[in-house]
């Protein structure tokens, strides 16, 4: 297979649910996508959008509404479940195992599409499951209790089992729901290592913007007039991002990459230099409603230091005062605006 | 196993803890074994206690000679084997007792036992409800219609035949017990291929208990003061009605049940994270379904048409056994639940007896009441934090 043929495809697919007596409650339509080899893509969208239906279509856990999901070619209605559970593999928001169960059993379910009608596992059925574990760097959770595990190392444990598995696309729904910040980090460049040393597809999808911008390689953003693919990069520049998640009072800033309240225009402070202090100084001033600029001015924000100490110096026209921390100086701050 | 021989509260030198390490090591070389005869890798069943089904099939030998030697009149076991094994016993009648009654009500228990207690694990599994049982998809319920309408309407149509309860009623109930079994298994089957989801059946299956019970209950109402006593006398259970003429038919079911069961282990595993993953491992689940709900319509229409509705082993057993086991890997509580069940089964019916007393409990009574204990004993240590 030449790296460009995607492992997976839709043509004209339309998906969403029947209703008895009543139309079809439709999610998305004409979607043409394509997932390709050693790519992460997120799949972002705003909530009740239709991308859990869209992961589910394309697992062939759901009947698209027209339209077909190709894997390797193959239409999937025409695959069994055997063939398709080892092209395809899923990660989902998942009920809590069950009692009695170790994560090396959890991961080894992953083996099943591969095992006989016993379940039995063979020694290279061994090695894979350890060396999913390995990949997830959950070797020490093997014996542990399933039911007792942390959300992040169950939803590691659940990756691993996706793994195991040995399909060459991967889907999962919200991985990093649930879980911390340097958690979610390190569930995405985990995805994303697996896609390129592993050359798996992986679609994600995620509520967590700012880290599918840096960790992705495509981004689906779905809306209700459809998926628009393409590079995060270029999404951001089109303002396709902004369309996306576009809402009363947010708006996404092109510069930071990022989503923010809308400015309340509030009074102006300027800020003097540069660096890590500097950069913080201006969030805070923009989240108690100032519009920080640079240069000098009538109130100025400056760094300043007070022997070995560091201080925050504010100048309002001619008085100064002096803080030792930023909490301080905007209460100060808030104080004379009136 | 080794690690959990060394947690600290296990550690120290009294003779508890060196009980507790043989044990575990024992386990543990059990595990080897069997991860070599099963080709299932030993690492699977960290904290599982496979040696267990070895006492369980220890005990099951103990109490099926138990079974067969206790009752009105005490036979020695050295004799007891003698008769089976077609010899000459002392006493001419003891062969007799034995191979006319003793045997098929201790087959009896001993496959209704296997059947509650499989059929149990399949529908908690399934339904992943540690509060399911056998009789959730309204197989019990279909069976005893089917004699409470002959017992409390019969009044009208030969009431004479049935007023002793003789030995052509008795066949009379098995047979309406097995038709209504039968008709809601069908049922409930043609439900299962239909209906795509697990909790949906199952509410399905609790309305149409009640639905049942109600007329039951119409009927009850209405009907004459014994014909009340002999349907209750029904929903006690025994394991005593069965001949040995009709064992070959509650054990072919019984059989064919278990054997279905097997079939599905390997399902029953995937359904354990639930349906959606289950299909993502590519399990065919229609199929995983009518399986489940076809090897639990046998199993459960069988053993109530003959034995009555036994309750509390199907809902006991599947615990007992995940917790005696230590696994929620079917491989192995499925030969758990089978001699687990079996076990339970024939306790219940030697204590039903009273041996040494003419008395006979009803077996309900004696399931819940001596079962229910050490059920919760053995969740009650699964709970303390052993695996």
């Amino acid at each position: 297979m030449t790296p460009m043929t995607p492992l997976l495809e839709t043509r004209a697919l339309a998906i969403g649910y029947r209703r008895r007596g009543k139309s079809d409650v439709r999610l998305g339509h004409d979607l043409k996508l394509r997932l390709q080899r050693g790519k992460l893509v997120g799949l972002l969208g705003p909530n009740g959008i239709g991308k859990s239906t869209l992961l589910r279509t394309l697992a062939g856990v759901q009947k698209p509404l027209a339209g077909q999901v190709l894997i390797a070619g193959k239409d999937i209605v025409n695959l069994k479940p055997g063939e398709l559970a080892r092209r395809l593999s899923m990660v989902l928001t998942a009920l809590p195992p069950p009692m009695l169960m170790t994560g090396y059993g959890l991961v080894a379910l992953g083996r099943h599409p591969h095992t006989d009608w016993l379940g039995r596992m063979t020694p290279d059925d061994h090695r894979k499951v350890a060396a999913a574990l390995r990949a997830v760097k959950g070797e020490e959770l093997a014996e542990q209790p399933a039911a007792e595990l942390s959300d992040g190392q169950r939803q590691k444990l659940l990756i691993a089992r996706a793994l195991a598995q040995e399909s060459e696309i991967m889907l999962l729904d919200e991985p990093t729901a649930y879980l911390d910040l340097p958690r979610r980090i390190e569930t995405m460049s985990l995805l994303k290592r697996l896609a390129r040393s592993q050359q798996r597809a992986i679609l994600v999808s995620t509520h967590d913007l700012d880290l599918a911008l840096r960790a992705c390689d495509n981004l689906w953003l779905m809306s209700a007039a459809g998926i628009t693919a393409g590079a995060p990069e270029d999404l951001a520049l089109d303002g396709s991002l902004s369309a996306t998640f576009r809402a009363d009072g947010i708006r996404f800033d092109q510069q930071r990459g990022g989503f923010f309240l809308d400015p309340p225009g509030g009074r102006a402070v300027h800020v003097a230099g540069h660096g890590e202090d500097i950069a913080w100084m201006r969030r805070a001033l923009s989240r108690a409603g100032f519009t920080p600029n640079e240069g000098l001015g009538r109130v100025l924000v400056s760094r300043a230091q007070n022997g070995s100490e560091p201080i925050w110096k504010l100048r309002i026209d001619e008085s100064v005062t002096k803080h030792r921390t930023i909490e301080a100086l905007l209460n100060t701050l808030e104080s004379q605006q009136e | 196993m080794s690690q959990l021989a060394d947690k600290p509260a296990l550690r120290g030198a009294d003779l508890r803890g060196d009980w507790t390490r043989a044990r575990h090591s024992l386990t543990a070389q059990a595990g080897r074994y069997l991860s070599r005869w099963t080709g299932v890798g030993g690492r699977e069943f960290v904290g599982a206690r496979p040696l267990l089904l070895i006492v369980l099939l220890f005990a099951l030998a103990l109490l099926l000679l138990l079974s067969l030697a206790l009752g009105s009149a005490s036979i020695p076991p050295e004799q007891i084997l003698t008769i089976l094994l077609g010899g000459e016993a002392d006493h001419l009648s003891w062969t007799n007792i034995v191979l006319k009654f003793r045997l098929p009500k201790t087959a009896t228990a001993a496959l209704a036992g296997m059947a509650l207690g499989v059929s149990g694990l399949l529908m908690q599994t399934y339904f992943r409800n540690p509060l399911a049982e056998p009789f959730v998809l309204g197989v019990s319920s279909g069976a005893s219609l089917g004699v409470a309408l002959i017992l409390l309407t019969s009044g009208a149509v030969g009431g004479a035949l049935l007023a002793g309860l003789g030995l052509a009623g008795d066949l009379l109930l098995t047979a309406a017990a097995g038709v209504g079994a039968a008709l809601t298994m069908t049922l409930v089957l043609l439900v299962a291929v239909r209906i795509r989801n697990s909790v949906t059946l199952l509410i399905l299956g609790l309305m149409f208990g009640y639905f049942v019970g109600a007329l039951v209950s119409l009927l009850l109402y209405f009907a004459l003061p014994e014909r009340i006593q002999a349907y209750i006398n029904w929903t006690f259970g025994s394991f005593s009605g069965v001949t040995s003429a009709q064992l070959p038919i509650l054990a072919g079911f019984v059989i064919a049940g278990l054997l279905l069961a097997a079939a599905l282990v390997k399902p029953l595993n995937g359904l354990l994270l639930g349906e959606d993953y289950a299909r993502s491992l590519g399990i065919n689940l229609k199929r995983a379904r009518i399986g489940i709900v076809l090897a639990t319509a046998l199993l459960v229409s069988a053993v109530t048409a003959f034995c009555g509705p036994i309750a509390f082993i199907g809902i006991a057993v599947p615990h007992l056994s995940r917790g005696l086991l230590g696994s929620s890997d079917h491989r192995l509580l499925l030969p758990g639940a089978c001699l687990a069940g079996a076990c339970v089964a024939l306790a219940a019916a030697i204590i039903a007896e009273l041996p040494g007393n003419n008395l006979v409990l009803p077996l309900n009574v004696v399931t819940a009441f001596l079962g229910a204990p050490v059920v919760m004993l053995v969740l009650l240590r699964q709970a303390r934090g052993k695996l």
